[in-house]
């Protein structure tokens, strides 16, 4: 079963082509699936539904695209970074501008998909995990715009190092409870959202802010963020008249990364590249590099990669970055990387900071922490590039959420 | 024929239901749990469910949740726990016990291993609680092949079709979710169990055990009767922390919990209230 992006329903998947996942029982190759207690199998499987009536609906597309356009302001630029490109001295620098969107990440394309299908589905209150507060935020600001309850969980290390995002959730009108089990962070979150909607089943809508969880989520919330893919083909064609050399997006659950990876996977020239976060060193023992260093297993609803230990306990993940800092990862990519289509890399927390740096002087642009260690990647390889070839970087998200992180780094007191 | 299936059957001829009483493996530590293990059927429990620690169980209350903490920072792995069995057993070959937990330690430790192990341990069945009908294929031949029971799970929003579906290969007993909720939280009406329980019972012949929110001798006495056995967790689990001095066991942390447990089990042998 071919799933298009919802935006571009006129696109067609050739029956051997890499962007047809999953199968109709949600799996990409090994990974995928639905774990989930029986009490949750009725509502993923009316999920599922209602997006397949959703993606058919012609309505629905309508509606989502005018969102896209006047509410979440897109299509975002594609940017030719001239003075990271002229510094770095070799191949041409484009960023994909996804920190302008509303709400300054790429997670409102996701949420506004999502919001509009859990509408159609009568759902009356919205949960959701978040770790960096991004996807919390954009999915506060939907409730706030459609009248819906709110509820988000968030560790509660990240409520401390996240607090401007906490308190732009309260003033959207959304609850935000502190997770305190385990280290407090998103893999935490995620698991009270789960108990959360186990019990509530009759009124509640579980938003999933990445391309992780049982299907339908790792495929709706793909086909959402594809957004960005579909746009930047069109701007590097106009810009440059041929496709990228290389495209690089981090990597957390991987909903950026997989939105503006696929609907290049079948154009193989194009070399596709996902940053991990690798911490303190990938092997520091302190990083969220699921695929460098976990191995396949089950957790929150699907079998894909996670950091572990020998008897199958989820290790606590460790990036500087919030977003990034989950011990699991999307099963598109386990698949994507297993089948050698996409290139992962570490990054650590200090090349990202000084990513982070370089893209405020070079471009005035603040980039989150998260996008930080694709920019920290780029910055690695471009030098080795020719000057005629092209990377394309998505800019996930803007920084300012991230100036006490890296103020404290600096050693500044704000 | 089955332990399950055997302790259903002398039940059945005794006219009541099964009481099963749950413990977190190495909660607070091993020896404990072992020694708590080992006093139950004494106490009335007719099968033991034993919990497998687990980082992340989210479809549990904090009450097991602390209990999953305490038993990882004891040291369990899923090999600790089925030695635990394995020492049970030498002093107890009647009792039934039921393993219940999450999929990673067991997709970690192999399908066929476990299965293999866990039977020669003395484990009788496997509830899995992120492991639906349509995701049990990698786990199900094996447990065939060696005489393991996977118990399935339905809830009070499972359709009627579902019910169908999911019992069709319905192995030991089942297990009746009887709140749409977590661990240690909420529970059914009397009611409500009339309402749903028979509902199952029509698509399946295996006995069928309620559990979720059974926390008083009522409550367990009312469930063995609609149902066939009562699952009763929480409660325990919130006996035996308040026993506990800086998380570690004291002199009254086992007897404290057996002592809940033959109140628990009294209530079920009473005919009181049959209809
Ligand atoms: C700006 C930004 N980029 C990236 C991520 C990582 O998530 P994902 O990998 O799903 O894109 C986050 C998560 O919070 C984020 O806020």
């Amino acid at each position: 079963m071919s799933a298009s992006s919802p935006a571009t329903p006129a696109q067609v998947t050739l029956p051997n082509s890499l962007r047809s996942g999953p199968d109709d029982r949600g799996w990409f190759g090994e990974f995928g699936g639905r774990f989930v207690a029986e009490t949750l199998m009725p509502l993923i499987l009316e999920l599922e539904e209602a997006y397949r009536a959703a993606q058919a609906d012609p309505s629905f597309q309508k509606e989502l695209a005018f969102y896209y356009k006047d509410y979440v302001g897109r299509p975002s630029p594609l940017w030719f970074a001239r003075r990271l490109t002229e510094t770095l001295g070799g191949a041409k620098i484009y960023l994909k501008r996804e920190e302008l969107n509303h709400t300054g990440s790429h997670k409102l394309n996701n949420v506004m998909g999502q919001i509009l299908v859990a509408r159609r589905m009568g759902k009356t209150r919205i949960v959701a995990e978040t770790g960096a507060g991004q996807h919390g935020v954009a999915t506060a600001t939907v409730c706030a715009l459609f009248g819906l309850k709110c509820t988000i969980y968030m560790g509660a290390t990240d409520v401390e190092r996240q607090k401007p995002n906490v308190f732009r959730m309260n003033l959207l009108g959304a609850e935000v409870r502190p997770v305190t089990a385990g280290a407090g962070t998103l893999k935490d979150a995620m698991n009270e959202a789960m108990r959360d909607w186990v019990a509530n089943v009759e009124d509640t809508y579980f938003l999933v802010g990445t391309v992780a969880g049982p299907h339908p989520y790792p495929e709706m919330v793909r086909d959402f963020q594809s957004i960005i893919g579909t746009e930047t083909k069109e701007q590097i064609i106009a810009a440059e008249g041929r496709l990228p050399d290389a495209i690089v997006a981090a990597i957390g659950g991987g909903s950026n990364a997989m939105g503006i990876f696929h609907p290049f996977l079948d154009d193989v020239d194009v070399k596709l590249i996902g940053a991990e976060a690798a911490g303190l060193g990938l092997d520091s023992g302190k990083t969220a590099a699921s695929l460098s260093r976990g191995r396949p297993g089950v957790l929150h609803g699907n079998r894909t990669y996670l950091l572990q230990d020998a008897d199958g306990q989820i290790d606590e993940a460790h990036s500087i970055s919030a977003g990034l800092d989950y011990p699991g990862i999307g099963p598109e990519h386990s698949w994507l990387n297993d089948i050698g289509r996409v290139e992962y890399v570490g990054v650590t927390d200090q090349e990202a900071l000084d990513a982070f740096q370089v893209c405020s002087r070079q471009e005035g642009i603040l980039p989150a922490l998260e996008s930080a260690h694709a920019l920290a990647h780029v910055i690695k390889i471009a030098p080795t590039m020719g000057k005629d070839q092209i990377i394309v970087m998505n800019l996930s998200g803007r920084g300012d959420k991230d100036i006490f992180t890296v103020a404290q780094h600096v050693g500044v007191e704000l | 024929m089955s332990r399950i299936q055997a302790r259903f059957e002398a039940l059945k001829a005794e006219g009541r239901g099964a009481l099963i009483p749950y413990l977190q493996a190495y909660d607070p530590d091993l020896e404990t749990s072992l020694a708590l293990l080992k006093a139950m059927p004494g106490a009335g429990a007719d099968i033991i469910e034993v919990g497998i620690p687990f980082s992340d169980p989210s479809a549990d209350g904090p009450t097991i949740q602390l209990a999953a903490q305490r038993g990882l920072k004891a040291g369990s792995t899923l090999a600790g726990v089925l030695e635990m069995i394995k020492r049970f057993r030498q002093g107890g070959q009647e009792t039934p016990i039921v393993l219940m937990g999450y999929l990673n330690p067991i997709h970690t430790y192999g399908a066929e291993a476990f299965c293999r192990d866990a039977t020669q341990a003395g484990v009788d069945g496997i509830i899995l609680v992120d492991m639906p009908t349509e995701e049990a294929v990698w786990l199900r031949p094996h447990a065939e092949a060696y005489g393991l029971d996977i118990i399935a799970l339905v809830a009070p929003n499972t359709s009627h079709d579902r019910l169908v579906h999911v019992l069709r290969e319905a192995r030991g007993f089942v297990y009746y979710v009887s709140i749409t909720g977590i661990t240690g939280t909420a529970s059914a009406s009397e009611a409500q169990l009339k309402d749903a329980v028979p509902k199952v019972k029509a698509v399946t012949s295996v006995p069928v055990a309620i559990g979720f929110g059974i926390s008083t001798p009522e409550q367990a006495r009312v469930a063995s009767q609609i149902g066939d056995a009562a699952v009763v967790a929480s409660t325990l689990i919130r006996t035996l922390a308040s026993t506990l001095v800086d998380g570690r066991a004291t002199e009254s942390t086992v007897p404290a919990v057996i002592r809940q447990i033959e109140a628990l089990a009294q209530a079920v042998r009473s005919v009181e209230g049959v209809s």
